[in-house]
């Protein structure tokens, strides 16, 4: 297991939604990563627990619908859940997978592009993604942005939800509760660059123990990720029902990046043209009657 | 009065009016509070963001309701035929102003029925789109690849409309006269003479 080498840290915000102004720049902060072994995942749901306890979240009591995943998706009070995948990656011989699904916390996050409202979606200095729901309006944006299907709206409050990577105990140079929980030491935390050397050390292990085409799933599409799988099958990550190659929509982009400003601009110009027009042409005075 | 006046609008459909236009200026506010970060302070007429998120579907379909009502009974008058090509083709001239170079048209213009109808097609695609990521309730049942179209095709919309509305607005205080059709209703003789001369033969029968 690797060992964690951060500290306190101190959470500085560098990037938040709805916001066109920059921020102070901040001290040079380590950027911190999770990472998951699958292969060392006994789906167990300590984690689910950890996370409950620690956020103090209760989902409601479900129903079975057949399959050991419980809850059966991520809710606004279940910010990890165990997904369980039975796959034949060859014929005939089968292969159980568990993956523990959560927020990816993008190092491009398109919930935060997406998100209208000042401040409720932030960016940590140390990469964390935040959802400050003091500022959330509710409008759900946020799940059009995000690539992984993460972000889920209470029908309580009609805030969104999700993973924090426990940003309140990474300040205070605590690892997230899923990870200190975690009984098999599956769930690593620590500075990204050692759990990319870490991870890819595991990779090269289930490789040799014949699993040709274990790798890092850290996808560069949302500019990698705060959170990171070591896959079995890398080559297949939507084996573990993850996508092969995430980004923010092109839709999103479009809608958040040249259509807004450009259409504000057209906006302000068709005044503008108006008056102008009226002081150039004048008005169109009415008859006089004969 | 010293000119004879005619009457170019019923009270029910001066209400009716008037009523979208209130309708419109509250989703109008709301929505460009959400529109870009810089306009998000609109939000505070409505009480807050979550207040102006919430209350915006509303507006909005309600103007769609009000709207319906005009839409009905001036759809007959809208109707673009043979005869709006030929001031369709000299629009140029009634931007310069230029009012005696166009051709005698009937209760309205081909730009008023570009605005009827650019309007009309804007609200019913704000409408569909909008339902689709109406949150909490429609949001769920529909797929997110289609609410990302939806969220696009709702701004584009948008802007569509309140350019229209703007044009329409305009163009009501730049032909003098105007007004006073949507406020008391009627319009002066010379006024229909000069801007709706075949609507003005019409109404003259009478």
């Amino acid at each position: 297991m690797a060992t964690s080498t951060i500290t306190t840290q101190k959470l500085e915000v560098v990037a938040a939604s709805a916001t066109t102004t920059d921020f102070a720049p901040a001290a040079a902060a380590v950027q911190v990563a999770k990472l998951i072994d699958e292969s060392k995942c006994i789906g167990c749901k300590a984690c689910q627990v950890a996370c409950m306890e620690w956020n103090d979240v209760r989902d409601e009591v479900g129903s079975n619908v057949g399959v050991y995943d419980n809850p059966n998706d991520l809710t606004p009070n279940s910010w990890t859940v165990m997904r369980f995948y039975e796959v034949e990656p060859k014929p005939g011989n089968l292969e159980w997978h568990i993956r523990k699904d959560g927020c990816m916390h993008c190092e491009d996050p398109g919930c935060m592009k997406a998100c209208p409202a000042p401040g409720a979606i932030v960016k940590f200095s140390n990469g964390i993604v935040k959802f400050e729901s003091e500022h959330c309006i509710g409008c759900g944006y946020c799940v059009k942005g995000c690539p992984f299907n993460v972000p889920r709206i209470s029908q309580k409050d009609n805030k969104a939800y999700k993973c924090t990577l426990c940003s309140d105990r990474v300040s205070n140079g605590m690892i997230p509760a899923c990870a200190k929980t975690c009984p098999t030491g599956a769930i690593s935390f620590g500075a990204k660059t050692d759990m990319v050397a870490y991870g890819e050390k595991r990779a090269g292990e289930l490789k040799e123990r014949g699993f040709q085409n274990a790798g890092l799933y850290n996808p560069q599409g949302v500019g990698g990720t705060h959170v990171m799988y070591v896959l079995k099958h890398a080559d297949q990550p939507a084996m573990v029902g993850l996508p092969e190659n995430p980004s923010i929509s092109p839709l999103v982009s479009l809608w958040k990046g040249v259509t807004k400003p450009l259409a504000l601009l057209g906006m302000v110009g068709a005044v503008v043209a108006g008056f102008v027009h009226y002081r150039k042409v004048g008005p169109i005075e009415e008859k006089e009657n004969v | 009065m010293a000119t004879n006046m005619l009457q170019r609008y019923s009270s029910q459909e001066r209400m009716n009016h008037w009523m979208v236009v209130a309708l419109f200026a509250l989703a109008a506010l709301s929505g460009f509070a959400f529109f870009y970060p810089w306009l998000y302070f609109l939000s505070g007429i409505f009480g807050g963001g979550e207040l102006a998120r919430t209350l915006h579907p509303f507006f909005g379909v309600a103007m769609v309701l009000s709207f319906s009502g005009l839409f009905f009974r001036l759809r007959a008058d809208n109707a673009i035929g043979e005869a709006d090509k030929a001031w369709a083709a000299k629009m140029g001239e009634m931007v310069k102003g230029n009012k005696e170079a166009m051709p005698p048209v009937g209760k309205y213009n081909y730009g008023q029925k570009m605005v009827f109808w650019v309007t009309s097609i804007c609200l019913l695609t704000l409408l569909v789109t909008g339902v689709m990521f109406w949150s909490p309730w429609f949001t769920p049942s529909v797929p997110i690849g289609l609410q990302r179209v939806a969220v696009l095709l709702h701004a584009v919309a948008a802007v569509g409309l309140v350019l229209t509305i703007f044009a329409h607005a305009y163009a009501a205080f730049w032909v003098k006269g105007t007004m006073r059709a949507m406020t008391e209703g009627v319009v002066s003789e010379g006024w229909a003479k000069a801007n709706h001369p075949l609507w003005y033969k019409e109404v003259a029968k009478k």
